[in-house]
């Protein structure tokens, strides 16, 4: 057993484990937690791999974002998720049904996967004895430029789509003018007057 | 002997294990006094003594503190959530330790001199935000869950604006190892060919990012005691509320020794002729903690919605604008390559 077969399976284990629990424990807050080891195994793995930067990258866009929006989420329902499981055995036979026929086209379409002719060199080659960060980037900015700049498009509409659904201009609310609050000087804003005493202004 | 420890996998696990306590046990120990050194600091700007009973002018006061901590009682709240509540310090603790281990304190010097270091450390201090959002779920009360949810939405904040800070310095150097962008800020000149002076409006938005990251005032509204009691910690007591504090410290110290990285040259001297070191790393660390240590006495806390107009309408447009900038000066070689190390061959 080599260091690096022992690391293997240690995250191995722990990704499949961190899977199960995802979806087995009781408690929701639970079940996000366990995602994340999954996740971090996960990480793990690629890093076994040689692929250090996508490593890196799960863990800053998925553990470091995306699972702590699920955890906001999470916590902040209430939702008696005991009672959504009693319900669970009045769906148990479609879901079973659905589960198996999706099985079988997946069974259907991997029995009959095959590669056309002349695939390997149509196949992104590795680019020379360079750092996988690097062969990345060559890939995604000179190569594929046009597809990166296109998939950044569609997560900008995305990201619009969203912000626009969710924005209210409320007139309602009292907003602090900060750049009105930092001008303001005292000549502007006050006057000293001189009061006669029992005649008031 | 030599060979026991680079060829077989016992050694090399005991080497790795040595290496680790090399870097932990200094760590720990300068914690216990940059602890007292900053309540020395607060002390000073108010015109107090500070600590100044336990061992000679109070220097002890940090492990009579450690002690204290250890042997209290440790109180769990009731129907507090009891495996998460005790994974939080400890997950606060443990990733702030292992941060460490691609920073580099020389030339060489470096636990594991990877690729992508400050990719893992950018990483690690996102997962930071876990040990406060579980550690506030779990105590099952409200300040804490409050104080939890208020930190979360600060750290993930500017986290962003750090990032970008982070890529503009990558783009001048062309790397993610910490070596080569030390290596990159080397020049005849010493001082002038650090990076505070091509990245000069970053590194006060690094820095003011570090403070809100790292959860210290003026940004310290996860415990703003006068509205949260303590925030996140409030239901915390004996050990585990000491892992709490010791990993906010060390990851303030992390975020020291990442100015001193990045922009202030890591290990270089300042005056060309001079011999570089550890020392003049541990010296620019020591300078960028007093300035938080004074910034934390002399600036008032900022209010919540100040403190999100600041990282999203200010930091984040300022920072992505420096990222095409740095990019265009570094593409086009402006200025003989002040922007593009590779360019002047530093």
């Amino acid at each position: 057993m080599t260091p690096a077969l022992i690391a293997f399976y240690a995250f191995a284990v722990t990704t499949i484990g961190g899977g199960l629990m995802t979806v087995i424990s009781r408690n929701p807050v639970h079940s996000v937690l366990w995602l994340i080891l999954a996740f971090l195994s996960s990480a793990g793995l690629f890093v076994l791999l040689g692929a250090e930067f996508v490593a890196m990258l799960l863990i800053i866009v998925y553990v470091g974002a995306v699972a702590v929006l699920f955890l906001f989420v999470v916590m902040m329902l209430d939702v008696d998720f005991a009672e959504l499981k009693a319900e669970m055995a009045r769906y148990m036979p479609l879901a079973l049904l659905i589960g198996v026929i999706l099985l079988m086209q997946l069974a259907l379409a991997f029995g009959v996967w095959g590669f056309s002719d002349g695939v390997d060199t149509r196949i992104t080659q590795p680019i020379g004895d360079m750092e996988n960060t690097k062969q990345l980037g060559i890939l995604l900015y000179d190569q594929y430029f046009l597809l990166f700049q296109l998939a950044g498009l569609i997560l900008l509409t995305a990201m619009i789509g969203a912000i626009v659904l969710t924005l209210r201009h409320r007139v309602d609310v009292k907003r602090q003018n900060i750049v009105g609050q930092i001008m303001r000087d005292p000549a502007q804003q006050m006057e000293l007057k001189d009061v006669k005493p029992g005649q008031g202004l | 002997m030599v060979e026991f420890f680079t060829t077989t996998n016992l050694g090399i696990v005991l080497t790795i294990l040595g290496q680790c306590l090399l870097i932990l046990i200094p760590l720990l120990v300068a914690l216990a006094f940059l602890m007292y050194a900053d309540r020395k600091v607060w002390a000073a700007v108010q015109m107090r003594k500070g600590p100044n009973v336990v061992g000679a002018f109070g220097l002890l006061q940090s492990f009579a503190d450690f002690i204290k901590y250890i042997v209290k009682e440790v109180v769990v709240p009731a129907g507090a959530d009891k495996a998460v509540f005790f994974l939080a310090p400890m997950i606060t603790f443990v990733l702030a330790v292992i941060a460490w281990a691609v920073i580099p304190f020389n030339e060489g010097w470096v636990m594991s001199d990877i690729n992508v270091a400050i990719l893992y450390v950018f990483a690690v201090s996102s997962l930071e935000v876990y040990g406060v959002i579980m550690g506030g779920w779990a105590s099952n009360s409200k300040y804490p869950f409050l104080g939890s949810l208020r930190s979360a939405a600060q750290m993930i904040s500017y986290e962003v604006s750090i990032g970008l800070i982070i890529i503009g310095v990558i783009i001048s150097t062309g790397s993610l190892n910490f070596g080569d962008i030390v290596a990159a800020q080397e020049g005849d000149w010493g001082i002038l060919h650090w990076y505070f002076i091509p990245h000069f409006p970053m590194l006060f938005l690094f820095f003011i990012s570090a403070l809100a990251e790292t959860n210290r005032p003026p940004f310290d509204l996860p415990e703003a005691e006068s509205e949260l009691v303590a925030g996140y910690q409030v239901e915390y007591s004996s050990t585990p509320f000491l892992l709490f504090m010791i990993g906010e410290l060390m990851a303030v110290v992390l975020m020291c020794a990442l100015v001193s990285l990045l922009f202030l040259g890591g290990w270089l001297s300042p005056i060309g002729f001079l011999p570089d070191g550890i020392l003049w790393l541990v010296g620019k660390m020591a300078f960028c903690f007093f300035i938080f240590a004074m910034v934390k006495a002399i600036v008032p806390r900022f209010r919540y919605d100040q403190l999100m107009r600041l990282g999203w309408k200010v930091f984040l447009p300022m920072s992505l604008a420096w990222v095409v900038l740095v990019a265009f000066l570094a593409k086009f070689e402006v200025l003989g390559g002040f922007w593009a190390r590779w360019a002047m061959g530093g």
